[in-house]
């Protein structure tokens, strides 16, 4: 029994992983919406395993409030702003797909040989959510770091706190309030990002990132 | 006698690979066809192609080298020896001990460098640019597939198909490897059989095709070689992804006469299946660019990677 409880939490753990992957590779704007609603639900359904798995009831909660604003809340409005904008038929030029992923695996390998080592006294289920929260973080990161657009680094961002949540989740005996206020400093850093978003637009008609170089001075 | 028995049931599976690939290329044209509503030419046409062009006089280049008149035959035999490989309906025949996995990504190797080799051989264009594109999707899908093979032969153990399929049958468990080698070979599997998303079976057209671009030159019994050939090749893709992740039904080593009946039976409706999963992805997606193939090979790569690293943290566990 505590073999399938180690596995079915794999299972949602490494999905969660898969998921990043997932949202490195898309470069269109309504297909990286959609991959991050799936990140959230795989996460939402990755934390209520955990909830069952710890006998914690409070964790539900968080997989509701996950699946609430993560996989309801944000993504809808994510379309409402980029329609708004007039973006959500943009394709991203993303510097090569390849390199990028090659990248995202050498940063999967680097979390794992940190945290697995620096663990080895946890329990085997918090051992390896916290190697794949790592992970799911560092993704986020570069995801951040190579897009050009201001909408997929929020994307970006976003799915970096989902690994957050699931390190949270898997510590025992986090407290709730931990969580709450976790996902409502999101949500508000979500709204400020947003805001900060369509000020972007109206003093420069674009949401590209690079022609912020213009404000620095920089020539090239 | 014992061996003799053996040799039968090694030969029964040669033997049925050979005359079951023309059929599974019937029917996935034919569930292409009836999907889009269409009525698709019967599931024994590829069998009438294969004799009427075996019966056909044999067209050569003036300036053919041996090369490309020998390399028909030597893709064929390279390829069915791989297929021989394969446990179909059952597991521990004669031949699955002596090659494995690796053997069998070498054998095709082989067959796809000569198939490239054959394409430059007569000197038309079109024949090269099927060569390049071929060799550059190689040097996408091989890396994948070792890939896959060490993620598949870590959870079971060995790289010999016949222990890897009795490691799934003995302790079936949850593994999110296993699921990432599945999605991982079967992009492999499409794009090394030139299925729709990386090249169209179906047409000639220059823009696009690489496995057609390479054959065009050959007319005749050659063309049946090699279209025979590319039928085993389907075939024996889907018998591995059955053999490695569906080996329910296959007939132990040393089984009667019944269990390897009741092999066969699940091993041709595995078939069905595949093909008709595969007429089904085929139809429900586009033909990508040329430039968009390594994105999508590249995502085989790093399923791969992604599922032998996440074996390691199970494994560390």
């Amino acid at each position: 029994m505590e073999r399938l409880y180690f596995d079915v939490a794999h299972l949602f753990a490494g999905s969660l992983v898969l998921m990043s992957f997932v949202l490195l590779y898309q470069d269109r704007m309504t297909g990286l919406i959609n991959v991050f609603t799936m990140h959230a639900v795989v996460l939402s359904l990755s934390v209520g395993w955990q909830a069952y798995a710890q006998n914690a009831p409070h964790l539900y909660i968080t997989a509701g409030i996950a699946v609430l604003f993560k996989a309801v809340i944000i993504p809808i409005s994510l379309q409402n702003m980029i329609e708004r904008m007039g973006i959500h038929r943009e394709i991203e030029v993303v510097g090569g797909i390849g390199p990028t992923m090659l990248l995202g695996i050498a940063l999967v390998a680097l979390s794992l040989a940190v945290v697995l080592p620096a663990t080895a006294a946890a329990d085997p289920l918090a051992r390896e959510d916290i190697a794949f929260a790592l992970s799911v973080v560092l993704l986020g990161l570069l995801m951040m770091v190579t897009r050009r657009n201001a909408v997929s680094q929020i994307i970006g961002f976003m799915s970096l706190e989902n690994g957050l949540i699931l390190a949270a989740t898997g510590a025992k005996g986090m407290p709730l309030v931990v969580e709450i206020s976790v996902a409502f400093s999101v949500l508000i850093a979500f709204i400020v990002i947003g805001i900060f978003l369509f000020r972007i637009r109206e003093r420069f008609d674009t949401v590209d990132v690079q022609e912020l170089d213009r404000v620095r001075g920089s020539t090239k | 006698m014992a061996m003799i028995l053996e040799i039968a049931a090694q030969g029964a599976q040669m033997g049925l690979v050979l005359a079951l690939s023309p059929l599974l290329v019937g029917l996935t044209r034919k569930a292409k066809a009836r999907l889009l509503r269409r009525r698709g030419p019967s599931l024994f046409q590829p069998y009438r192609d294969l004799l009427r062009l075996l019966r056909k006089e044999t067209v050569l280049a003036e300036n053919a080298s041996w090369l490309f008149r020998s390399a028909p035959y030597l893709i064929f035999a390279a390829t069915w020896v791989a297929a021989a490989l394969i446990p179909t309906f059952a597991t521990g025949l004669m031949f699955s001990w002596s090659g494995d996995l690796i053997a069998i990504a070498a054998l095709l190797g082989s067959a796809r460098f000569f198939l490239a080799l054959a394409g430059m051989d007569v000197g038309t264009s079109f024949g090269g640019i099927g060569s390049s594109r071929e060799t550059m999707f190689a040097s996408f899908a091989e890396p994948a597939t070792i890939m896959i093979v060490f993620t598949v032969s870590l959870i079971a153990g060995s790289t010999q198909l016949s222990e890897i399929a009795a490691s799934t049958l003995s302790h079936y468990e949850l593994r999110v490897s296993f699921g990432l080698a599945l999605i991982a070979l079967a992009i492999v599997a499409i794009a090394e059989n030139g299925r729709i998303p990386v090249d169209n079976p179906a047409t000639h057209l220059e823009l696009t095709m690489v496995h057609e671009a390479m054959v065009l030159e050959y007319s005749g019994r050659h063309l049946a070689m090699i279209e025979l050939a590319s039928a085993l090749k389907l075939l024996l893709y889907l018998s591995m992804i059955a053999c490695i992740f569906a080996p329910w039904g296959m007939a132990p080593a040393g089984a009667g006469a019944r269990a390897l009946g009741l092999g066969a039976l699940a091993y041709v409706a595995k078939m069905a299946v595949g093909g008709f999963l595969l007429a089904f992805f085929e139809i429900s997606t586009a033909k990508m660019r040329v430039f968009r193939v390594p994105d999508f090979l590249g995502a085989a790569l790093m399923l791969g990677l992604l599922g032998t690293l996440l074996l390691f943290v199970s494994r560390s566990l």
